[in-house]
């Protein structure tokens, strides 16, 4: 089963366009992402930069509407994910508390949707809209 | 923490670290019996500790500083020989003057004791059955019951097969190293051999009703990256990864909703997972890259990512892929890559072409009642038109198949090739 990881770094929120993580921090993250990776459970990762180089779109009666970032009221954004494929829930949420976070940080660990969870009609769903596309 | 959140807990971080753990303890030990009883040991320790505790903040380290305790009461119960009392001393010394905390010595050595552990549970000394529980076990970190399961087992044939394993190993006083020289290439392909069998396993169910035991695919990907990345110079091991990461790629559009298993070319492929996909690719290019021939495995991924590129089925660049299975047959000359070298110049060249090349394993001994036989040449004979004799052969391959779900899918076949509507139909799809 994959989980997603998503690092919520504190005061990322109003981080200012361009905010990089200490070389310090970098460095220690590089050596969580490795035993991820020595551990054969890691499928991808990435880094966001800050919402404040972002925009949100939004759909109020059903028409897009784009607001550039930063967002006032945002205060728990997400600054990266992993991307984990391990064999249980406890396994997912084990890495994530061996995380060398900041003690502002959260991680919100999350169960990948596999296609093989979705009821036969969305199955149907799924399956059907893909044609329609191509 | 309940006491079953706080298992569950120790469960995972069994699975993290058991195989670290029991590669560090068989280099003190060298007795992977012994070293996986001092394991076991440290989690009896962890599941009375921790549920009150809590887990510590290095769980490993934790594990390991109670293990090595253990070994200590052990070696002194024991009275072991003169000659290995002293060398485990000496290792114990050495380990104390140049790390206070063992952790920071130890996390250097940690990936070449894992790689040995790996080399020795795929040694083959042992039976490949014994092979695949062993690496299950000690590198997957399984539990007996999980495997059991997993190999519609019971618990005590897997557990029996272990132990005799283990005193297999200690029997037959097999050296904690790596293999060096001429040896190096047959003990690697072995441990390939068993990654890819469990990854068999898993995604193709040899008997059974289930068509495909995901859990297994993944350990046996987990484990091959693992490999991977303490062998990073060779083309192989990438090839393998590869090679599972696409076929892993497929999982999702290779059952249909009933549990029947879709073909390759007659799946969705919006579900084939991208990633994955990716992953494989860049795999295959790191073997690739590393030169030379390449081997079975990276050969077997090349022609994976053939499919893997193509968008859509009739994309698919047949010709290459022939050429890859010719290839393929010089490396490993078996009937089946002949087999699936006759499928791919079908495509390439025509089903006449395909048919011809199918022929010449007619009075192949070991292909003889195999349903992939029977099937191939059914599937070549409904595109010929040639419906009565395709739909003899689909029916041929059904009572050939030990698995329920792709007896199914030969006699549904059978059916449709007997119609000649449909016979003429899939002849001009193709």
């Amino acid at each position: 089963m994959r989980f997603m990881l998503l690092m919520i770094p504190g005061g990322y929120g109003d981080a200012a366009p361009g905010t990089m993580p200490e070389a310090a921090a970098v460095a220690e993250m590089m050596v969580y992402n490795e035993a991820l990776g020595k551990a054969g459970v890691l499928l991808a990762l990435d880094g966001l930069h800050p919402p404040s180089m972002g925009a949100r779109v939004t759909f109020a009666r059903g028409k897009a509407a784009i607001t550039d970032g930063p967002f006032s009221e945002a205060k728990e954004v997400v600054g990266g994910y992993w991307m984990l494929q391990v064999h249980s829930r406890e396994e997912a949420l084990e890495w994530a508390a061996r995380c060398p976070a900041g003690e502002h940080d959260t991680i919100e660990v999350r169960q990948v949707m596999e296609f093989s969870d979705f009821p036969p009609d969305v199955q149907a769903a799924a399956g059907s809209s893909v044609q329609t596309r191509e | 923490m309940s006491e079953n959140v706080a298992g569950r807990a120790i469960d995972a971080v069994w699975r993290i670290e058991s195989p670290r753990l029991i590669a560090g303890l068989t280099r003190l030990t060298r007795d992977v019996g012994v070293a996986e009883d001092l394991a076991q040991d440290a989690l009896v320790a962890a599941l009375e500790q921790w549920p009150a505790s809590g887990v510590p903040a290095n769980p490993g380290a934790w594990l390991m500083a109670i293990a090595k305790r253990r070994a200590i009461d052990r070696f002194r119960r024991e009275e072991l020989g003169e000659r290995k009392r002293d060398e485990f001393g000496r290792v114990e010394l050495a380990r104390q003057e140049t790390a206070p905390g063992f952790d920071a010595s130890l996390e250097d050595d940690v990936g070449d004791d894992l790689l040995r552990l790996v080399f020795i549970a795929c040694h083959p000394v042992l039976s490949r059955q014994a092979r695949v529980a062993l690496t299950l076990r000690l590198i997957g970190g399984l539990t007996t019951a999980e495997i059991a399961r997993a190999y519609l087992a019971s618990e005590a044939t897997i557990a029996q097969r272990i132990v005799r394993a283990k005193r297999t190993l200690s029997e037959a006083r097999v050296p904690f190293e790596m293999p060096q020289g001429a040896d190096r290439a047959g003990r690697l392909a072995s441990v390939l051999e068993v990654l890819y069998l469990i990854f068999n396993e898993g995604y193709c169910a040899t008997a059974g009703d289930d068509w495909l035991r995901p859990s297994l695919c993944e350990d046996a990907l987990r484990m091959s990256r693992i490999v991977a990345t303490l062998m990073p110079s060779d083309a192989e091991v990438h090839g393998l990864v590869a090679l599972l990461e696409i076929q892993a790629s497929r999982t999702h559009a290779r059952i249909g909703p009933n549990g029947e298993p879709i073909l390759l070319l007659d799946q969705d492929r919006s579900r084939w997972n991208r990633l994955l996909i990716g992953r494989g690719l860049d795999a295959l290019g790191r073997s690739e890259r590393l030169g030379g021939t390449l081997g079975p495995y990276a050969l077997q991924a090349a022609i994976a990512a053939c499919h893997a590129r193509a968008r859509i089925a009739e994309d698919t660049d047949w010709m290459r892929i022939a050429a890859l299975y010719d290839a393929l047959l010089e490396v490993m000359p078996s009937p089946i890559v002949a087999l699936n070298r006759a499928v791919a110049v079908g495509f390439a060249y025509g089903p006449a072409a395909g048919l011809e090349a199918v022929e010449e394993l007619r009075f192949e001994k070991s292909l003889e009642g195999h349903y992939l036989l029977a099937s191939v040449r059914g599937d070549l004979l409904a595109r010929l038109g040639r419906g009565a004799e395709a739909a003899f052969e689909f029916r041929r391959a059904a009572a050939a198949t030990a698995n329920a779900r792709e007896r199914t899918l030969l006699l549904d076949r059978a059916r449709a090739s007997g119609d000649v509507d449909i016979a003429a139909r899939r002849s001009t799809r193709s």
